[in-house]
């Protein structure tokens, strides 16, 4: 058959945000794949300059209303790093509880209504409803408890209002929790469920070499704290982020493009997110999320990205097990948040967003007012290996019929769960005037 | 439209942050039920599957920013029967709207290591700026409860019942005890629009003003409680005023009014 043409996906589909996507073939071979951000920015770390340092969890949180509290939590860090501040014991606790909750609700959106219908051949959830009532179904319920947590310490479960710099402001008593316990423990046995069932799907034989990049902690799965690691001997402190990790401006995006600076080998993509973390931090899975994980056919590492599905539905019981632990164990703290002084300096924080590492840094004056901030997010990591995937995914697929060839395309973009609107958010306004 | 054929619901997105389009997919116990009442025409976020226009009933999420999508939101008024706008950022602009009060195009040709590469215009404008719009849903983001009161109206043929009284309304009736009065923090619930349900009060915090001015507020009274009652700074009232809703006319004349003192 001829073998030139190109294959455009306009706007994608089943992605938070906007994105496209264009690859050329030119006499049966690969020439080009471009995987396009055109999110407008909206210069987010232009505007936080000459802001309080209070501000910045409620107006990061609204770079992404699917991970507001990644937000909120990475900026908090942040703060409190450069102000000498440290949270720990039942306030600490509470920060992993609410990000379990957006763990789950951002993974059971994606695993559910996302992703899975790639799998089993649905153009949504809804249609995919009506073969599958009782997945979808199961799938909403479970998202459903992970907002429930988000909502009932944050307030709300979009942009939540409770998270503050020191902690929160107000915490909810024991009894409010109750509740929540019962409905988490059905979540844990539709999170088992959902590893199964994710587990059987039909994947592409598509291992590939990765330089995994998150946080990894002595003690438990990273969601706020840790070193940043890769399975290629990087081993780091939060704040040498920027001087092994750069970001490149290119046309096609308007997302910056993040690479790792290599001495030997010089600027080079790595992958952020769900199969990174798992790789490196399968040890510190609770038990039921290990065995579960193995029963559903996964080793302690995996290299296939269209089986993150199945990942993420391990990180989702992973998360409704934590939350559970936390609960029945909570403590009411003495105080709502511990109290903090600005002083001038430069605070740098990361965590663990659903989609993977996101590093803040915060340059903050005597009186609190932010000077500059940088913001790097999952999905802008991730840029560069998602077209590294499609180079080497499509040469033994250019038999199918474009429509084919196009879906197939999608899924393997959908594989990392891009938040574009997060990531074309930070077209950086370094200021030089001469 | 005959007996068989359902509404025909879109939702389309400019400048934001997916979060109010997400309230829809966030209605878990309803979403069976509301897809059973209309056919999800056009939802990006959520299918791949493209039904034609015209649509009876778009929902609109985000902020016009570049000249393209002051195209587009032409054109999707165009095949809309129904038009309505969801969250800060198309009723107002939106947090990026906070590019409104700088000289952007001077800024970003100073400063971009490739300024060829940004397409932006200098604003970020409400959707409302650009076409006529039937209905505007407040909120940073939109509460789910009033977003599925407008679906259900607009498909009923009547009017959203969405409440424009005082965030001070929803504090008074949940018997919550006003911060500012008995706190002294600071709060804008007195001039926002309700729909939140008072939730900063409810976790003691102020209102920072997500569903935008109310009907008829007096932003200038509480400028005056929070300078000379509170002590709050000059600079830390005009923050106030330039949040989420920082381009919403009550609130832009109040911080303007500030600015320079």
């Amino acid at each position: 058959m001829s073998m030139s043409r190109t294959i455009k996906v306009d706007a994608l589909a089943r992605v938070e945000g906007e994105g496209a996507l264009t690859v050329t073939v030119r006499k049966g071979e690969l020439k080009d794949v471009q995987f396009r951000i055109f999110e407008p920015p909206r210069f987010f770390e232009g505007f936080l300059r000459g802001r309080r340092y209070a501000e910045a969890p409620d107006i990061t949180a609204r770079i992404c209303g699917i991970c507001p509290v990644a937000y909120q939590m990475s900026s908090v860090h942040a703060m409190e790093n450069a102000f000498g501040v440290t949270v720990d014991g039942p306030l600490r606790e509470l920060r992993r509880l609410i990000y379990c909750g957006e763990w789950i609700e951002s993974h059971a959106l994606h695993v559910y209504m996302l992703h899975a219908p790639d799998f089993l051949g649905f153009e949504d959830a809804i249609r995919m409803a009506h073969k599958h009532p009782d997945a979808v179904k199961r799938g909403l319920r479970l998202k459903k408890a992970g907002n429930d947590i988000v909502t009932l310490l944050g307030g709300r479960e979009i942009h939540p209002i409770n998270v503050r710099v020191g902690g929160f402001y107000r915490v909810p008593a024991k009894r409010e929790w109750m509740q929540l316990i019962e409905e988490l423990k059905w979540a844990r046995e539709a999170a088992v469920e959902t590893v199964l069932w994710t587990g059987q799907f039909d994947f592409p034989d598509f291992e590939q070499d990765y330089e995994f990049v998150a946080l990894r902690h002595p003690d438990e799965y990273p969601f706020n704290e840790g070193h940043i690691a890769s399975n290629k001997g990087l081993d780091i402190e939060v704040r040498d982020f920027e001087r092994h990790f750069e970001e490149e401006h290119v046309a096609r995006s308007t997302a910056l493009h993040a690479v790792r600076k290599t001495a030997g080998s010089g600027r080079q993509p790595y992958h952020v997110g769900p199969l990174a973390r798992y790789a490196l931090n399968f040890d510190k899975l609770s038990p039921l999320a290990q065995e579960t994980a193995k029963a559903a056919g996964l080793r302690s590492v995996c290299n296939n990205p269209f089986q993150s599905i199945v990942v993420r539905s391990v990180e989702t019981l992973y998360a409704v097990d934590e939350a559970l632990r936390i609960l029945e164990n909570y403590e009411e703290p003495d105080r709502p948040y511990v109290p903090v002084t600005p002083r001038a300096s430069t605070g740098y924080g990361a965590s663990e967003a659903p989609r993977g590492l996101l590093y803040h840094r915060y340059e903050v004056d005597a009186d609190g007012t932010i000077l500059s901030a940088c913001i790097v997010p999952p999905t802008a990591q991730n840029q560069k290996t998602v077209e590294r995937d499609l180079w080497n995914f499509i040469p033994s697929r250019l038999d199918l019929s474009k429509e084919e060839l196009t879906w197939q395309c999608e899924q393997a973009i959908r594989n990392y769960d891009p938040c574009i609107s997060c990531s074309a958010h930070f077209l950086r306004l370094e200021l030089r005037k001469s | 439209m005959t007996a068989k054929s359902k509404p025909k619901l879109a939702v389309w997105k400019f400048a934001s942050c997916d979060g109010c389009q997400l309230s829809l997919i966030d209605c878990e116990d309803e979403l069976l039920a509301v897809t059973g009442e209309v056919e999800i025409a056009y939802f990006l976020e959520a299918s791949r599957a493209v039904v034609r226009g015209p649509y009876d009933l778009s929902l609109v999420e985000g902020s016009i920013t570049t000249a393209e999508d002051a195209e587009r939101i032409r054109a999707v008024r165009r095949v809309s029967k129904t038009l309505v706008t969801i969250g800060a950022c198309a009723t107002a602009g939106g947090i990026q709207a906070l590019r409104n009060f700088v000289d952007v195009e001077e800024y970003i040709a100073a400063v971009y290591a490739h300024p060829e590469y940004i397409n932006t215009l200098a604003t970020s404008t409400p959707v409302s700026e650009h076409v006529y719009v039937d209905f505007q849903l407040r909120g940073c983001p939109i509460n789910k409860w009033q977003l599925i009161e407008v679906v259900s109206a607009y498909l009923n043929g009547r009017k959203p019942f969405i409440p424009t009284y005082s965030v001070c309304m929803e504090c008074k009736r949940r018997g919550i005890t006003c911060v500012m009065v008995a706190q002294g923090t600071p709060c804008l619930g007195p001039v926002t629009q309700a729909g939140c349900g008072a939730l900063c009060p409810s976790y003691n915090r102020g209102c920072y003003g997500c569903f935008g001015p109310m009907d008829t507020p007096n932003p200038a009274s509480l400028s005056e409680w929070w300078l000379k009652g509170l002590g709050v700074s000059t600079a830390d009232l005009v923050r106030a005023w330039r949040g989420f809703n920082a381009y919403a006319e009550p609130f832009r004349k109040e911080s303007e009014a500030h600015e320079h003192v």
